[in-house]
Formats: C-alpha cells, sequence, structure tokens
C-alpha cells in the first residue's frame, strides 16, 4: 500500500479525473448532440449544453427515419444488430463448451493436434480471412442471410481455450464421484460442469454480445438488403450514404441508441457476475 | 451386501509402471477390509481398479457373484468416498445424497425417504438444505458418507477419507465409520496410509508395498508377527527397533534360539523393559540420548554401547532417567522377532 501521501494521492487523482473526461467526454458531445435540431451543426460550433429538440429528435429516428438520406426507421436495424449479437454469443459459448469438453475429458486421437489447431486460429481474426470467407459464404447462398451474419464469427479459439482452462480446475474427483454416481459424460456435462461454469458462461457471453454487436465490417460485407442492416454499419451508412448534408442530430440520436443494448446487457449481467463470484466454491 | 473376490489383479500403466502386481484377496461379506501402506504402494490404485475409475490390466474382480471387470463404475453396484469430499458445490446436501438416486431412477417418494434416513443417521438432517461450502470439514465428510450410505450399495470404498481431518475429527470420525458400518454390515474397502486408522478399524489388514501384499491378517495378528521387516517397520508406533545380529554377536548377545538364517532380530518398543524379568532374557547396554515424556507414557532413545544402535523404548508414566545416564534393557526372548534382511522376511 503507499503511503498517505497528499500531494500523491491528489496527482493520481487529477490523472484518473483526465482519463475519465478523455474516455466520457465524445458520448457526452453525442448525448448533447441527440438534443439539438439539425441546422445547429451546420454553423461549425458544436453545442456543450441540452437543446430542446431531444424528443423531436429520438422519435423521428425511431418511429419515422429519413430514409431519402439513407436512415431508415431503426427499429429494425437495432432488432438484426440483436439477432446477430445474440446469435455470436450463444453459438460461441455452446460450440467452446462442447470443444474444450471434448479436448479436456475425452481422450482421442489427434486431441493435441486438435487443440492446437483451434489455439492457432486466434491468430486468423476476420479481417485477415475476410475475403475467402466471403467467398465461402457468397457460395453457399448466405449473403444477405441472419445465418451469413453469425455463422463465420462464432468458431472462437479464445471461449474454448477458456473453458479448457476452467475445466481443468475442476477436481477430478469430480468426475470420478459423478460416474460412481451414474452420470454418463453428457449428464456430468450438464447437471456438474455447465452448473460450475456459470460464472464465466456470463462473462463470455458479456464479451461475446459486444464482439458481435460491434461487428462492421462484415455486415457491410455481406448485406446488400436493407433489411438486413445492422446498426453500427447503419450509423456509417447514414453519414454517406444521403444526398445531402449528414443529419448530425439524427445520427447522434441513433448512435446513443445504438450503444444502449451492450450497456443493458453489462448492467444486468454484472449481478450475475457478483453473484457468481460471491458463490462459487473456494 | 456382497463378497468381493480378486484374483491376481494386475495394474501396468501406459509407461509400463507397475502399480499393483498379483494382488489376491477375498473379502466376506460384510467385513471391513483396510488396505494400508505408504504413498505409491498401489493401495489407491487397487481401490479404483475395484472401483472402476482404472482399468484393470489383468486378473478377475467379483462382487457378488457378478465378474465386473468390464462394468462401469456405476453399474458395479459400490458407492466411494472420496479422500477430498468430492462434493458438488453448486448442489445443496439434500442434491448430493439424492444425485446418484435420481440419475438411477429411483422414484421420488423413495428418495426422500432414504435420504432423510441417512441424514438422520449421520446427523446432518438440518443442513440438507446448506451448500457443501457452508458446512465445517467433518459436516462435509459426512455428506460425502452419507452420498454413499443413501445407495444402499453392495460395498462401501473408502479413499483415504479422513486424511483431511484435524486429529481430533479423525479419531471421532472413525470410531463413527467403524460403528456404522458394522451396523449396516456392508462389504467395505478401506484405503489408509495412517496405520493406527487401520489397525483400530480392520477385520483383516492388508498391507501393501510396491504393488504386492506384504501381509495379510487381522490387525493383532500382524502386529503380534509381522511377515517381514517392511511389515514391522510400518505398523505399530514407535517404529519396531530393529538390532542387527551381527551386533549381537560381536557382543557376545546373541540369543541360541533364534532360528537358522536370522540376521535382523526386531523388538517392540513396549516390549523392552527396564528391569530384570524372571523368563529369559537380552540385556542390552546402553546410554539414554533423549527422553520425551507424552502424558501417560514417555519414549526413552538409547544408544547401545558398542554399536551406536539406536533403540526407541516406550514405558508407562516418567521413568527415573536422565540424559546420558548408561541404562540397561531387557528384552524378553519370547518379545523378539526375527528376520532376514536379504529376503526381508521372518525366519520363524
Amino acid at each position: 500500500m503507499v503511503e498517505n501521501d497528499r500531494w500523491g494521492t491528489l496527482f493520481a487523482h487529477i490523472i484518473l479525473i483526465l482519463g475519465v473526461a478523455v474516455v466520457v467526454f465524445p458520448v457526452y458531445v453525442a448525448v448533447i448532440a441527440s438534443t439539438h435540431e439539425g441546422g445547429t451543426f451546420l454553423r461549425g460550433v458544436m453545442p456543450l449544453l441540452p437543446g430542446t429538440y431531444g424528443w423531436e429528435n429520438y422519435t423521428t429516428v425511431i418511429f419515422e427515419g429519413r430514409s431519402n438520406a439513407g436512415a431508415p426507421p431503426i427499429g429494425g436495424m437495432l432488432w438484426n444488430s440483436f439477432v446477430m449479437a445474440m446469435s455470436i454469443a450463444i453459438g460461441k459459448i455452446a460450440i467452446s463448451l462442447l470443444s474444450a469438453f471434448a479436448i479436456v475429458y475425452f481422450r482421442f486421437r489427434f486431441r493435441i493436434f486438435f487443440f492446437w489447431l483451434i489455439f492457432v486460429t486466434l491468430m486468423l481474426p476476420v479481417e485477415v480471412r475476410i475475403v475467402p470467407t466471403f467467398e465461402v459464404v457468397a457460395q453457399l447462398g448466405m449473403l444477405n442471410t441472419y445465418a451469413g451474419l453469425s455463422i463465420p464469427l462464432i468458431a472462437s479459439a479464445t471461449a474454448t481455450f477458456l473453458f479448457r482452462q476452467f475445466f481443468m480446475t475442476v477436481p477430478e474427483e469430480m468426475l470420478e464421484a459423478a460416474r460412481v454416481d451414474g452420470a454418463g459424460p453428457l449428464k456430468f456435462f450438464k447437471d456438474i460442469l455447465m452448473p460450475l461454469s456459470v460464472t464465466n458462461i456470463a462473462a463470455m457471453f458479456v464479451i461475446m454480445f459486444i464482439y458481435g454487436w460491434n461487428q462492421y465490417l462484415w455486415p457491410l460485407l455481406i448485406t446488400t438488403d436493407d433489411s438486413y442492416y445492422t446498426i453500427v454499419m447503419g450509423i456509417q451508412r447514414m453519414i454517406t450514404g444521403g444526398d445531402s448534408e449528414p443529419l448530425w442530430h439524427l445520427i447522434m440520436a441513433t448512435v446513443v441508441l445504438a450503444a444502449l443494448p451492450p450497456i443493458l446487457v453489462i448492467l444486468f449481467m454484472q449481478r450475475l457476475f457478483v453473484k457468481g463470484l460471491t458463490e462459487t466454491e473456494k | 451386501m456382497a463378497r468381493i473376490v480378486i484374483d491376481d489383479l494386475h495394474k501396468i500403466y501406459a509407461g509400463g509402471v507397475k502399480a499393483v502386481t498379483g494382488v489376491s484377496l477375498d473379502i466376506a461379506d460384510g467385513e471391513m477390509i483396510v488396505l494400508v501402506g505408504p504413498s505409491g504402494c498401489g493401495k489407491s490404485t487397487l481401490l479404483r481398479m475395484v472401483a472402476g475409475l482404472e482399468t484393470i490390466t489383468s486378473g478377475t474382480l467379483t462382487i457378488g457373484d457378478r465378474v465386473v471387470n468390464q462394468l462401469e463404475p456405476a453399474e458395479r453396484d459400490i458407492a466411494m468416498v472420496f479422500q477430498n469430499y468430492a462434493l458438488y458445490p453448486h448442489m445443496t446436501v439434500r442434491g448430493n445424497l439424492a444425485y446418484g438416486l435420481k440419475n438411477r431412477g429411483v422414484p421420488k417418494a423413495d428418495i426422500d425417504r432414504r435420504v432423510t434416513e441417512a441424514a438422520t443417521m449421520l446427523e446432518i438432517a438440518e443442513y440438507l438444505d446448506r451448500k457443501p461450502r457452508a458446512l465445517s470439514g467433518g459436516q462435509r465428510q459426512r455428506v460425502a458418507m452419507g452420498r454413499a450410505l443413501v445407495r444402499e450399495p453392495a460395498a462401501f470404498l473408502f479413499d483415504e477419507p479422513l486424511s483431511n481431518l484435524d486429529a481430533k475429527l479423525r479419531v471421532q470420525m472413525r470410531v463413527e465409520i467403524r460403528q456404522l458400518q458394522r451396523r449396516l454390515g456392508t462389504t467395505s474397502l478401506y484405503v489408509t496410509h495412517d496405520q493406527l486408522e487401520a489397525l483400530t478399524m480392520a477385520d483383516r489388514l492388508v498391507v501393501l508395498n510396491g504393488g504386492v501384499i506384504e501381509q495379510l491378517g487381522t490387525p493383532m495378528e500382524v502386529y503380534a508377527k509381522p511377515a517381514s521387516v517392511f511389515v514391522a517397520g510400518f505398523i505399530g508406533s514407535p517404529a519396531m527397533n530393529m538390532i542387527e545380529a551381527s551386533y549381537l554377536r560381536d557382543h557376545g548377545l546373541m540369543p541360541a534360539t533364534m532360528p537358522g538364517g536370522t540376521d535382523l532380530i526386531g523388538v517392540r518398543p513396549d516390549d523392552l523393559l527396564l528391569n530384570a524379568p524372571s523368563e529369559p532374557h537380552l540385556a542390552l547396554p546402553g546410554t539414554v540420548v533423549l527422553l520425551e515424556p507424552a502424558g501417560a507414557e514417555s519414549h526413552i532413545y538409547i544408544t547401545l554401547d558398542g554399536g551406536g544402535q539406536p533403540i526407541t523404548v516406550r514405558v508407562a508414566g516418567l521413568p527415573e532417567a536422565a540424559e546420558g545416564q548408561q541404562m540397561t534393557l531387557y528384552a524378553p526372548l519370547t518379545a523378539l522377532h526375527p528376520f532376514n534382511q536379504n529376503t526381508g522376511r521372518r525366519t520363524d
């Protein structure tokens, strides 16, 4: 522990406050900007106090949209993003749990080889393999589908690795006790391993949901039908897609709305974290 | 309830390591057999082979009247108590007890009855709705026992179940396990490295060393007549004193009655006397090195004159002896255990 040093404490606080300000300020600007009318931004002066058009802007974005400016009502895009993020999060967790289970608890031929194969994919993020992946998805006719949006992003070495590490900390006697108690592999997985992994699953879910929600390049590439646009790429289209000047007030309202679901997921899952952490053995 | 017959069981691990070599054992119905030995002697491997957690390299294992070599643990009708209890941390005590029954498709009402019965017997009824982490070590141990009990299996297998408890609790649980086993009359196989646990709990005990049976017998048989140098040193505390026959010969002390081939003579610390008995005996002069009072009894450490042989004596109360003092020990000839060092076996 550091000594009770007044100046040190003060200095630390200044640094921390500056850091927070740097992070929070853009968010603040976005929120403020979403409460002004469209013309404000054309004057080149960015207001820093809330305006009076907030209600109007948000209702416009949610219910009417500005289709001629590349901005349909955002409900559909939010839904698409939600479906994509959920599919990726749930899909990744399901596949990673099962593959980690296989790697830790079963002795099959080339087990180590498969483990490294999965591990190596860590080095190949979506952006690196984007062209071949696009080709595959296109050939499979999955352009403009939810499957095309989510499946290529589901394979995950990170989560497999995390679950593997966790499973290896579960005492072997637990498996043996379950075997004596008449639980087969799947029953052991479902009754013992899954409940013990709840905290890890929750953590993975948050990370993967946000990862899926923030996908930008991939949806941009494989969707041409605007009923499959996601919110993050939708924002980009609102900026560049219209005939007129960007409608900054509406864009900012969209940005704020787009940031809400991940925040809600974190807030909701945080409770599960705390619960999981306090209830875990040891 | 079942008889367990272990016939020439071998376990050779993938790397060629022989953990168990040709162990045969016939366990009667309702009998409590304790497997005892130092770590790495193969006792746990043997138990795990009976449980079905290790494959059997060769030999035949019969539980009841079924050969169970190829059966899964759950199909062998056994229940096991693990050293670290291996309770399911996310289930309540009730859930832990019921899990095995649920998997077997036992009707709900039956499960409830058996869980309540076992919990009452083990005095854990009031903890049934707690999670294992809210229990003390002793209570967890009881839950682990309960999990075995509710199954009403043909045999109990205990894998060093008391080694995680403190000394006092260990003695208490030792008594309880023994009473419970007697009352239920369930065939049991109990593994421990603690010779005292082995002596007090066993109907018959098996001393294992290096994967083979050194001796099999009732606790008193093994204690009174250890079959080998290893057993003599392992069973009984403090360990049996071993005196080289050459030392006795050099000092003209070697009794004429010792069988041929004897080159090591053992005598228990309890059998050594400070005053000469009337029966034929061996007199061993030495110097007191250390006096260790231990309440009701005392241990005297003595070095024999002219040979440096260290000897431990156990006497009741606190004897009049001081460190550095000369003292003669008397060993009745009937209390001597003759061994051969090369074979490691008894010579009489």
